[in-house]
């Protein structure tokens, strides 16, 4: 049985819907463009703003990126149709979104978490955004009650994709890797910049909890969750929640309920008995989108190596565990193809994996610094050359400069390899100074070397080689 | 035919020199002047504009430029096609004053043929209706008998060329609504298959039904106009993605050994001047060598109903963005909710209220297969039974209206005496097909009667062949 941090016999299910935007130039059904960030009410054209008389052309490459994620995702893509889901509100310029309901164009697929656990996606849909409203004054945030509303129409049309998981999630620590896996399969497929802070991701979580072996327990949707962390933390407190209102005899109604990330709670936003009827029906400005099979395969075969793979690629590269956090940080930043040019430029592939993860956090997927240069570094260190603290330094002033030769460098800053007799020398210093440590390590407390090998870093002031200090320790102890 | 000047023999003229594009458009203002205040036709004429540029295509012509196939030629629009910062207003209070940014697909292609746009016509408000007499601002009257209706919807469309004030005009037909006023009112009217003509800028009535076309004096201006107004558009995704057809060329080739379908389960309901019409017609076709054949369409009965379902659900939807929060009359009132519904109380009249109760309802959860979902199976087996008619058939022949014009209040009491005007006319819509109405003389009371001919998936070849015969037979 899996370990859920929920009480003895209750195990969790969890449906993730997550909603991304496209990195389309413009509209799903207009020619304005997709863009984040502008001055309001400016990417607008009568589609948009739901004239009278305007008519919607769907996005043929929002298709593609759609395509893209399905794929991605193990999907079958299948021929699709639009309808119309119809509610008035005011950021809704038609009063209908239109969406892909009965008929998706991507279904059937799955997501493999990187611990191996199989989550299935029942679907991913095309849709548009709304606009977004502000709403000032009176009753926090709301509509109701306050005194005046603003909209902005720039998002009004924005592509998305729904991802839709089947109820496979068990516990709050998978859906926080399913949202993880998803956002780097998405940013590697080049469909969206999927970040859940500007909105252009965003996650609702289906939560519901029963007792093992027993049926499925109502769900209650959670909305606003604006992060990977918050996402974890509401799943943790709805299935509590609910677990309160069982085991006290109560029963769950399904609602919408909303998580608020100051008190930590979800709060009902809406009960299910007050939901809208959407009415949906076919949308007769469309016509049936069916991608014919050669696109279907032009698109499948452009794919690019997913993070999946490109981890298992880069830990093999460079004899890392494959579910370290330096491999899934490095891969993520699209910096794995960076280390495998220092790995064939005849450096420490290891190493470099350290480097890149620890500083080329704002270099990008394209490091400035020449990967014959960073190579060139490794090996120095490999070769006992440099110390750790002093290839930090070293990689510093590549770092500023772009580039340059790091042995030259090395020299120019007067880093030199102590030679072993001198190390010697510190260690004879060393275990003088921590003779409580050296007894404690010599007795088989591993962690007591620690404290040794700091005091002699210390001692030959950071110039000692911290691996040839501990095979002198190991060698002294005579293990 | 009546003896106003034709679009093509003042495009022809205009064109050549022999009449300024000003003294055509002086012509029918001066007709404008004279009538308008009696008939009603318009919501708005664009006197100035109409000036302005008929003096700038007779500089053109000064110039030795070709300014198009309709070269000086007055036309009139229904007031649901947008024109650029021309108000728009689809004879409802809900969007008055309203003025589009930007222009019809079609309004933009009648300009670059050097048409004259003299102004918006009136209608039933949001095309909903068949006798004009549910515009916001008041009826239009029929130009033959002004204490009769001109039909509906596009009766002020009908009635501006009835009455000489346009050579030729624009309307949308959902169910009938340019067939059906082109009857009663004694011109020719036009749907084309539907996705022929863009739909860019159109307001919405049921989108899966609207279709622009031309009335016109003449079948052959009604073939120049639709030629002008066909083609892909790349705006509408329900365009067809072909090239317009060419019909002015079909006109002088006859009805020999062509099959004309008579409906044997014709539904009832159509006055006996009007069958006596229809039965002429068919001699007429025959007498000019076409065969005549008897066609079944079983599930027409249901047509009506099917219909009354369709189209007020995608008006409900449609018309759902009249909400007062980003353009058109806004009522204000203490919340957002009631906002919403004093706007929408106040800015739509009944029947466009009937039907977007009647397509919520449709609609709804758990209702929706009943009606909706039913509406849809039945719209199927109408195609059906077309596609089998059409197997023996090249076209069919129909009335177009069961009765000739009708007083004023005749069929305002009851809304279902109402939709019957469009029996005959609806099941085009549902199969999308192209069909038009030719005056085929004159019924009680000395109005016209026009006779329907219907005809497959762009067969509008062979429906312009059997008007342009019936059209000299008449």
């Amino acid at each position: 049985m899996i370990d859920n941090g929920l009480p003895e016999g209750w195990e969790l299910v969890v449906g993730l819907e997550v909603h991304v935007e496209l990195a389309t130039k413009t509209k799903l059904f207009s020619g304005s463009p997709n863009r984040f960030g502008d001055e309001p009410n400016t990417n607008i054209d009568p589609v948009t703003l739901g004239l009278p008389g305007a008519l919607p052309v769907l996005n043929q490459h929002a298709v593609e990126l759609a395509m893209r994620i399905g794929l991605a995702l193990n999907c079958t893509v299948k021929p699709s149709t639009f309808h119309r889901k119809n509610y008035f509100y005011p950021d809704l310029s038609k009063a209908y979104q239109i969406t892909q309901y009965d008929e998706p164009l991507n279904v059937d697929g799955f997501l493999m978490l990187p611990g191996g656990v199989r989550i299935g996606v029942e679907r991913a849909h095309m849709e548009e955004d709304t606009g977004k409203s502000t709403h000032f004054g009176g009753a926090g945030g709301r509509i109701h009650g306050s005194d005046y509303s603003l909209i902005d129409f720039n998002r009004a049309g924005v592509p998305l994709v729904e991802i839709v998981s089947h109820p496979d999630v068990r516990t709050a620590e998978q859906a926080r890797q399913y949202v993880n896996e998803l956002r780097a399969i998405l940013v590697a497929v080049g469909a969206s910049d999927a970040k859940m802070e500007e909105g252009s991701m965003r996650c609702d979580a289906n939560v519901s909890v029963r007792k093992y072996g027993a049926e499925l327990g109502t769900r209650c949707e959670i909305k606003n969750v604006n992060s990977v962390r918050s996402l974890g933390k509401a799943i943790e407190y709805e299935a509590r929640r609910q677990i309160d209102v069982l085991e006290t005899g109560g029963t769950i109604r399904q609602e919408t309920r909303h998580w608020d990330e100051t008190d930590g709670r979800t709060h009902t936003l809406r009960a299910k008995v007050d939901a809208n009827d959407y009415r949906y029906f076919l949308e007769p400005d469309l016509v049936m989108l069916a991608p014919d099979a050669e696109w279907v395969e032009r698109v499948r075969a452009a794919l690019p190596v997913l993070p999946a793979a490109r981890r298992t690629n880069l830990a093999v590269l460079t004899g890392v565990d494959e579910d370290s956090e330096a491999i899934a940080v490095v891969v993520e930043r699209g910096q794995d193809t960076y280390i495998e040019e220092v790995k064939n430029s005849g450096g420490d592939a290891g190493r470099a994996l350290v480097w890149v993860q620890q500083s080329f956090a704002e270099e990008g997927n394209a490091p400035r610094l020449p990967a014959k240069d960073l190579a060139a570094l490794t090996v120095l260190e490999r070769d006992g050359k440099l110390t750790a603290t002093q290839a930090k330094t070293v990689l510093g002033d590549m770092l500023e400069a772009g580039g340059g030769d790091p042995a030259a460098i090395a020299a120019s800053k007067g880093f030199e390899a102590l030679d072993t007799s001198v190390i010697e020398g510190f260690v004879d210093e060393g275990i003088a100074a921590q003779p409580d440590a050296w007894a404690k390590y010599c007795a088989g407390e591993e962690k007591a070397m620690g404290a040794l090998v700091g005091t002699i870093m210390k001692l030959s002031k950071g110039k000692a080689d911290g691996k040839v200090v501990t095979a002198i320790l190991q060698q002294r102890r005579g293990s | 035919m009546s003896n106003f000047s034709t679009a093509t023999s003042i495009a022809h003229n205009v064109a050549s020199g022999a009449r300024s594009a000003a003294s055509v458009v002086e012509e029918h203002l001066q007709r404008i002047g004279q009538r308008e205040e009696e008939v009603h036709a318009f919501n708005l004429v664009t006197s100035a504009e109409a000036r302005k540029r008929a003096a700038d295509i007779d500089a053109r012509i000064a110039r030795g430029e070709n300014v198009g196939p309709l070269a000086g030629v007055p036309i009139a629009l229904k007031d649901n096609m947008c024109t650029r910062g021309v108000p728009t207003t689809c004879s409802s209070k809900i969007l008055e004053g309203w003025k589009p940014p930007y222009n019809a697909t079609v309004v933009d292609k009648l300009f670059a043929a050097g048409a004259v746009f003299v102004g918006k016509t009136n209608l039933d408000e949001f095309a909903m209706g068949s006798s004009t007499e549910n515009s916001a601002f008041g009826p239009t009257r029929n130009p033959l008998d002004t204490s009769r209706v001109p039909g509906g919807s596009s009766g002020g469309s009908a009635a501006a060329v009835a009455a000489g004030f346009a050579a030729v005009s624009l309307g949308s037909d959902t169910g009938g609504s340019i067939r059906q006023p082109a009857a009663l009112c004694g011109v020719v009217g036009v749907k084309p298959t539907y996705g022929l003509v863009s739909r860019y800028g159109l307001v919405a009535f049921a989108s899966s039904l609207d279709q622009i076309g031309p009335f016109s004096h003449s079948v052959a201006d009604a073939a120049l106009l639709t030629e002008v107004i066909a083609g892909h558009d790349p705006m509408d995704s329900t365009s067809i993605p072909k090239p317009a057809p060419s019909l002015v060329s079909v006109l002088g080739r006859g009805v020999e050994g062509m099959r004309i379908g008579r409906v044997a389960d014709l539904p009832e309901g159509a006055d006996a001047d009007v069958l006596a019409r229809l039965d002429a017609a068919f001699v007429a076709l025959e007498k000019a060598g076409a065969t005549i054949v008897d066609v079944k369409l079983p599930s027409l009965s249901y047509a009506l109903t099917a219909y009354y379902l369709i189209a007020p659900a995608e008006a409900s939807s449609n018309l759902a963005r009249y909400d007062g929060v980003r353009y058109g009359n806004r009522v204000a009132a203490n919340d957002m909710n009631n906002m919403y519904a004093d706007t929408r109380a106040a800015g739509f009249g009944d029947e466009v209220k009937r039907r977007i109760m009647l397509g919520t309802y449709a609609l709804s959860a758990g209702y929706y297969d009943a009606y909706y979902g039913k509406a849809l199976k039945v719209r199927r087996l109408i195609s059906n039974d077309f596609a089998a008619a059409y197997a023996n058939a090249d076209v069919i022949l129909t009335p177009t209206s069961p009765t000739v014009a009708f007083p004023f209040g005749a069929k305002t009491d009851d809304p279902l005496t109402m939709y019957l005007c469009d029996i005959f006319t609806i099941p085009t819509n549902l199969a999308g097909h192209p069909a038009m109405s030719v005056p085929f003389g004159t019924g009680q009371a000395n109005m016209p009667v026009g006779v329907q001919i219907l005809a497959p998936t762009l067969g509008e070849e062979a429906m312009f062949k059997v008007a342009a015969v019936l059209e000299s037979a008449a």
